[in-house]
């Protein structure tokens, strides 16, 4: 995205166009990063609701990958998942491991 | 048809208010000032005014408050006086960072401690840079007039930024003296419909504020208020222009008394201004050519139209009702100052600090400093560059 000069921008850096947080990335804030293990997910979609960025994408109801350009590596789906018979859905692995 | 009345200071600036009927008022009184908010929550009581009158617990939320109402989309009203004023600092610059057009009587009035609620300017000086507009009266006729004139500068969609109308604690606030009132269809009609921006309140048009901005971009917001400021001189001239018709009463960036022709000349602030004009009528009557110059539009100062005013002087005494502790002068000594430094040829400047914490000015004291410049004009060398006047040794 091009950076706009002083002359540019709004007066008292009022945000005119809703919904822009769109436009700014938070993904690379992330040191971890959940990894989705399928056979162990339930289906329960705890994680969709906790996510603070909607970083998890769900598809015809059912949930779908991480959206990666937005998880910032809170870890809050990880504690969350319930996943199946004592095994997390969601586990958090160090970024560059 | 103008009406003649006599009147305080507060009740002056308390009814200009009640005729511009602004949307809210969020107010926390505090002496003495007090009177000037009790007047128009008076007026709020009896349904002279639409006013929402918000009561708040101080004066930091009383600037909150007025800022999150002019942000939604309403003219906006405040007052406010010395530990009140400092106690809103932090939020006169989200105020004027957010380009809100809030306008606030301030009635200039010492800091604490040692506590003290009389005229000084430490208030509305700790304040000078925080973005705001700052227009000074001398008397209450120019607190009346400034605080009809600062709508239409601080409301300007070119500037939208917020306004303190300045006036002496007590010798103006409390004194009774002659002015003259406008006709309130007058002054609804020099102020006109307020205009929005960016109003929060019209959810067709979604809009955030108060958003964080980092290194990227802030000096951007920056250098745009900067721009901003430059522009308000010439907003303050064409209002007063219409001013001056609506009224008759003229104004400037400042003013200027008997100055073209002077040599030596004194630069004051507010209430003061006047008993000098009467010494520097004195003087010329004795022959001494002495003027006097009185800065009316302080932020932003108008640096250039100030120095091509003063630099014909050969000697010039800024006096300051404050001081700047650890600085070097006092605030409007160094600004005068720096107006002058880009000429060759200018005044020797020497400054006095008086009239801290009300102790009185007379005539006596610019009589004195008078005779002090024509010493100096005379023989190019200064006893003393800063020194404080009317103190006990
Ligand atoms: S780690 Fe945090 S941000 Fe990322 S998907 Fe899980 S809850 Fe959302
Ligand atoms: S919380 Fe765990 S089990 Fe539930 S949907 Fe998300 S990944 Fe699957």
């Amino acid at each position: 995205m091009k950076l706009k000069s002083w002359k540019e921008v709004n007066p008292g850096a009022v945000i005119t166009d809703a919904g822009n947080s769109r436009e700014f990335k938070t993904g690379s804030w992330r040191s971890f990063k959940p990894v989705w293990i399928e056979e162990n997910c339930i289906q329960c979609l705890f994680c969709w609701m906790y996510c603070p960025d909607m970083a998890i994408k769900v598809k015809d109801g059912k949930r779908a990958e991480f959206d990666y350009d937005f998880c910032k590596g809170c870890g809050l789906c990880a504690l969350e998942c319930p996943g199946k018979k004592g095994k997390k859905a969601i586990i958090m692995v160090e970024e560059g491991k | 048809m103008a009406k003649v009345v006599a009147v305080t200071g507060n009740e002056a600036v308390a009814n200009a208010l009640r005729q511009v009927n602004p949307d809210v008022c969020a107010v926390y009184p505090i002496t003495p000032q007090t009177e000037m908010m009790q007047r128009f929550s008076s007026f709020v009581s009896d349904g002279q005014v639409k006013t929402e009158l918000i009561l708040v617990e101080s004066e930091h939320s009383a600037m909150s408050s007025c800022v999150g109402a002019s942000a939604a989309g309403g003219r906006v009203i405040t007052a406010t006086s010395s530990q009140g004023l400092a106690l809103m600092w932090e939020i006169l610059f989200i105020a004027s960072g957010t380009r809100l057009p809030i306008v606030m009587p301030v009635v200039n009035r010492a800091l604490s401690a040692p506590l003290n609620i009389h005229g000084d300017h430490s208030d509305a000086m700790g304040a000078r840079d925080t973005g705001w507009i700052q227009l000074w009266s001398e008397n209450g006729q120019e607190a009346y007039d400034n605080t009809i004139q600062a709508f239409r500068i601080a409301e300007h969609m070119d500037i939208r930024l917020p306004a303190m109308i300045c006036m002496d604690g007590f010798i103006i606030s409390h004194s009774i003296e002659r002015l003259e009132y406008l006709d309130d269809q007058d002054v609804q009609a020099f102020v006109g419909k307020f205009k929005q921006l960016n109003p929060l309140l019209d959810i067709e048009h979604p809009v955030s504020y108060g958003p964080l901005i980092l290194p990227d971009y802030y000096m951007e917001y920056r250098r745009a208020q900067a721009e901003v400021a430059t522009k308000v001189a010439q907003v303050v001239l064409d209002v007063a222009d219409d001013f001056a018709q609506l009224s008759g009463r003229k104004y400037g960036l400042f003013e200027t008394y008997r100055l073209d022709d002077a040599e030596i000349g004194l630069v004051i602030l507010n209430s003061a201004a006047g008993t000098s004009k009467d010494v520097v009528d004195e003087f010329r009557d004795r022959g001494i050519k002495a003027g006097l110059f009185k800065p009316r539009l302080y932020r932003p100062f108008p640096y250039e139209e100030t120095g091509e005013a003063l630099k014909h002087l050969k000697a010039l005494c800024v006096l300051d009702r404050a001081d700047c502790f650890g600085g070097s002068f006092g605030p409007v000594f160094v600004d005068i100052a720096t107006s002058l430094y880009p000429y060759r040829e200018r005044p020797i400047l020497i400054n006095k600090i008086y009239g801290l914490g009300g102790r009185d000015y007379l005539p006596g004291h610019a009589e004195l400093v008078l005779n002090e410049l024509v010493d100096v004009a005379q023989t190019g060398t200064v006893r003393n560059y800063k020194e404080y006047i009317g103190v006990r040794e």
